[in-house]
């Protein structure tokens, strides 16, 4: 199986109903992407396909034949440099473990919206879980991400 | 878990503390920390990189590795720990990193429990750590300073150290880290002062980052999920589908003949199904038949076990908590008595990392053990036990683990023994992680026990509260678990009653009673562990007497905490903030709460309004904490928000229930937890104190569910008595 993963063409040998996760946890060592259900409900295991953002447990090897995908190990491009040192600079994390997908979820919105509003950060992060619910410094490093990028 | 006691508050542990404070010199670099009296000698022949026996590594390059007495599930413990290191010895903090130490009760033991044990919980991280590496620090930088003097020969009144560089005045200078070896040979200080704390500039300051967020952020922190070590196996695990259900015979004969399947296999809690990766393990698992033997399983339903718990909160406690004055005489002549019962269900943890450990039998014979340890000592001790090996062969290797709220400090290591005893069964030829998936999470157990209270108040006639009595039942946690002796007394597991056997209100006559449950559903801290319930049925109880006395909450509150300043001076702050007692937005209601846990003391006010389905959406809580010394204010109030966040989502939405004995809910669709379009503003105001720090992991969840409530009450009249406030919709 053919992709394009962060950039770069890429043969993949594996059983193509495979998850696209465990593809790239298992057989790639990308291990940035993170379980949490297995069923896209928490949002742990975001990546882009194609500039989506996409839950890569419930997306099988085949459909991402072809295709371009980008994990938290390979994002760049100005947003998502953007984000994370937004991330970093308001102590947004706690354990940590979902916030590759977080990022992954505030840049897919940040690509598309330039100044999302707190509903429209609602609509496009409400899949992604925060145990720790650090969500208020989420919410708030979108918003600050959106004005830098702005600026 | 509130496992220690105010008593332990005092300075007299720090005379013993200081003579385990030691030096010496491995390779090139400084480690302080150093106790020649370890109680299990170290593991692996790498000893300059061994963990066990230091506080503070200092390496030529200028890396600074602290080892950490306590476990990170989140709580920023480690941040919270190489602020303290930090502050005595002004390291270049770019350069400091953390690591979890062990296998040295004497260096690391948890100093709330006397230090007879190491242990993260019970919020008892920075009291802890408070004096402990403060005085570590201390000590490696006088050592540096004096290898410095000596070097140059120089008085050390002429050096300064600060930022990782000794100086002179001329100008000369060397890095801590050039100076480190030198600074192993000098003698060990038997005495350092510590800095007065006007001149402090990491502990309280605003400004200092948490140093793990950069990895965080951008998807480079490691915990035990991600191990990729040479040749890893991956095992699921088949559970018994009914708690207290043991095996009887498993068919495996498809399994083992699928791509990428090792074997399957049996441990004492299960059947291990070992592959190359998670995928192949988890497909082959579906092929496997086991038959269980339910003889002595759990078989009951959640409504059948509610319904025995009302029958038995209508009586009287099978054994007695506290019993202040005359309860039965205060409730015999009251003008007014009040009557509640506030029902909770089990409740999962529900980290977004799901439980999971791994093993490797090493060539030396040591084991390497991955994992969240929190619970070090114990886990160590039951790794042995099940490899068949002695102690000091383990090597417990402590990761960051993607949340925990309590669910990594179990005592009986069940992880650890899964990835061991696996590890064992396929003859070591591997090493194995057992990683759960989210349905083996939730099923697995462990629980926040379900309870029940019943609660009971007397008015005499003159509209004084003369009387308070709660009825509890539920499961312990302690009960049956290494910490029975410790937490059971009289029949009372502590944990049960703490947060309303210590309730702070003047009230003169009071009797907490309990009945303790068994089941084979297994129970477990949960993060603020019985103030879960008890700060609830309390705080709303608390509102409805309030109501019935005519009075306002806060009003009401505060003249019973008359003895209680600092519960007083939380919730007068949290009052003032959140302009109480001044109008509310058209369609906004407003309720209050305080509790106090785990030593620190937390009020917070919620403003609700209701949504169409008739359950509150919070806009707004204003939270005000004492903990002592803020010793990383920004964290403090990251605790406060991500602690209201996890009480918020679980009294609106979350319960396991019970099935005929299986767990019904298995994935987050079932148990639903809060999301980002239900977080509410949260506004943290910190006391100004100087008292010795206490815990915020724990303390921001409990006032939270009964604010919520007394705000429901406001806007609907409606009192929430059985949680979730979902189900209590339904009743």
């Amino acid at each position: 199986m053919r992709i394009t993963l962060n950039g770069q063409k890429k043969e993949v040998q594996a059983d193509p109903t495979k998850p696209l996760l465990w593809v790239l946890r298992d057989d790639l060592g990308l291990v940035g992407t993170k379980y949490g259900c297995g069923q896209a409900l928490c949002g742990a295991c975001t990546v882009h396909v194609d500039g989506q953002a996409v839950r890569s447990c419930q997306t099988s090897l085949d459909d991402v034949a072809d295709r371009e995908v980008v994990t938290i190990e390979g994002l760049s491009g100005r947003v998502a440099k953007v984000v994370q040192t937004t991330w970093r600079e308001l102590d947004v994390p706690q354990c940590g473990y979902c916030q590759s997908g977080q990022v992954m979820a505030a840049v897919g919105l940040l690509s598309t919206k330039s100044r999302p509003s707190d509903a429209e950060i609602d609509d496009a992060m409400s899949g992604n879980l925060c145990r720790c619910n650090t969500y208020q410094r989420i919410r708030a490093a979108v918003h600050e991400a959106a004005r830098r990028l702005g600026a | 878990m509130n496992l220690f006691k105010p008593a332990l508050f005092n300075e007299a542990q720090a005379t013993r503390r200081s003579f385990l404070i030691g030096a010496t010199a491995f390779g090139s670099s400084l480690i302080v920390g150093f106790s020649a009296k370890a109680e299990v000698p170290q593991a692996g022949s790498n000893a300059h990189e061994n963990p066990f026996v230091g506080y503070v590594k200092i390496a030529s390059d200028d890396t600074v590795t602290l080892y950490s007495s306590q476990m990170d599930m989140g709580q920023g413990i480690y941040h919270g720990i190489a602020t303290l290191v930090q502050e005595e010895l002004d390291a270049d903090w770019g350069k400091i990193s953390v690591v979890g130490g062990f296998g040295n009760t004497a260096l690391y033991g948890n100093l709330s429990l006397g230090g007879k044990i190491q242990m993260t919980g019970g919020s008892t991280g920075i009291f802890s750590s408070w004096e402990r590496y403060r005085r570590a620090g201390a000590t490696a930088r006088v050592m540096l300073v004096e290898a410095a003097a000596q070097r140059w020969r120089v008085p050390v009144g002429e050096i300064r150290a600060e930022k990782g560089v000794v100086r002179l005045l001329s100008g000369k200078s060397a890095t801590y880290g050039e100076l480190a070896v030198e600074a192993a040979k000098i003698s060990v200080p038997s005495k350092v002062d510590l800095k007065d704390p006007k001149d402090w500039q990491y502990i309280g300051n605003e400004a200092l980052a948490r140093y793990d967020s950069g990895p965080k952020s951008e998807g480079r922190q490691q915990y035990t999920i991600d191990l990729r070590e040479p040749g890893m196996l991956t095992a699921v695990m088949i559970h018994p589908p009914k708690f207290g259900a043991t095996l009887r015979s498993f068919d495996a004969s498809k399994a083992k003949g699928m791509s990428g399947v090792v074997d399957v296999v049996e441990t004492p809690r299960g059947v291990a199904v070992v592959a190359s990766g998670m995928w192949e393990a988890m497909k082959a698992r579906e092929t496997v038949t086991v038959e269980w033997d339910d003889a002595k399983a759990e078989n009951r339903s959640s409504g059948d076990i509610a319904a025995e718990y009302r029958a038995a909160a209508d009586r009287a406690g099978e054994a007695v908590a506290t019993d202040i004055g005359d309860v039965n005489a205060a409730f015999a002549s009251a003008a007014k008595v009040i009557e509640a019962r506030y029902e909770f269900p089990y409740l999962a943890h529900a980290s977004l990392e799901p439980i999971n450990a791994a093993a490797r039998m090493n060539a030396d014979g040591t084991l390497e053990v991955w994992g969240g340890h929190q619970m070090p000592d114990l886990h160590q001790a039951v790794a042995a036990k099940v490899a068949g090996i002695s102690p000091d062969k383990v090597i417990l290797r402590v990761m960051k683990t993607g949340g925990g709220f309590g669910r990594r400090a179990s005592v009986d290591s069940d992880i650890v023994v899964e990835a061991v005893a696996t590890a064992k069964a396929i003859e070591w030829k591997a090493p194995v992680k057992v990683q759960w998936t989210r349905e083996d999470d939730m099923r697995a157990g462990r629980y926040r026990p379900a309870f029940m209270h019943k609660m009971r108040a007397a008015f005499d006639d003159k509209g004084n509260l003369v009387a308070l009595r709660d009825t509890l039942v539920g499961q312990s946690i302690s009960k049956g678990s290494v910490l029975e002796a410790a937490l059971v007394k009289n029949g009372v597991d502590r944990l049960s009653v703490e947060g309303i056997v210590n309730q702070p209100y003047a009230i003169p006559n009071v009797r907490v009673d309990l009945t303790t449950t068994s089941s084979p559903v297994p129970v477990l801290w949960w993060r603020s562990v019985g103030s879960t319930h008890t700060a609830y049925a309390l705080e709303a109880f608390m509102d409805e007497l309030a109501h019935a006395a005519g009075k306002d909450p806060v009003e009401f509150r505060l003249a019973l905490l008359r003895d209680k300043p600092r519960h007083a001076a939380v919730l007068r702050l949290a009052a003032e903030k959140a302009g109480w007692g001044t109008p509310v937005p058209a369609g906004r209601f407003r309720g209050v709460a305080v509790a106090e846990s785990f030593h620190s003391y937390v009020a917070q006010v919620a403003e609700i309004s209701i949504s169409k389905s008739g359950l509150p959406r919070v806009h707004r809580v204003v939270c005000a904490v004492d903990c002592g010394v803020a010793v990383n204010p920004d964290q403090v109030r990251a605790q406060m928000e991500g602690g209201i966040g996890f009480g918020l989502g679980a009294i609106l939405k979350s319960r396991i229930t019970l099935d005929k004995g299986r767990i019904v809910e298995g994935n987050f669709d079932g148990y639903d937890v809060l999301r980002i379009d239900e977080m509410p503003s949260v506004e943290v105001h910190i006391v100004k104190s100087s008292a010795p720090p206490t815990g915020v992991g724990e303390p921001g969840v409990p006032p939270i569910g009964p604010a919520v409530a007394n705000a429901m009450f406001n806007a609907t009249g409606k009192r929430i008595r059985i949680l979730p406030f979902g189900d209590s919709e339904k009743s």
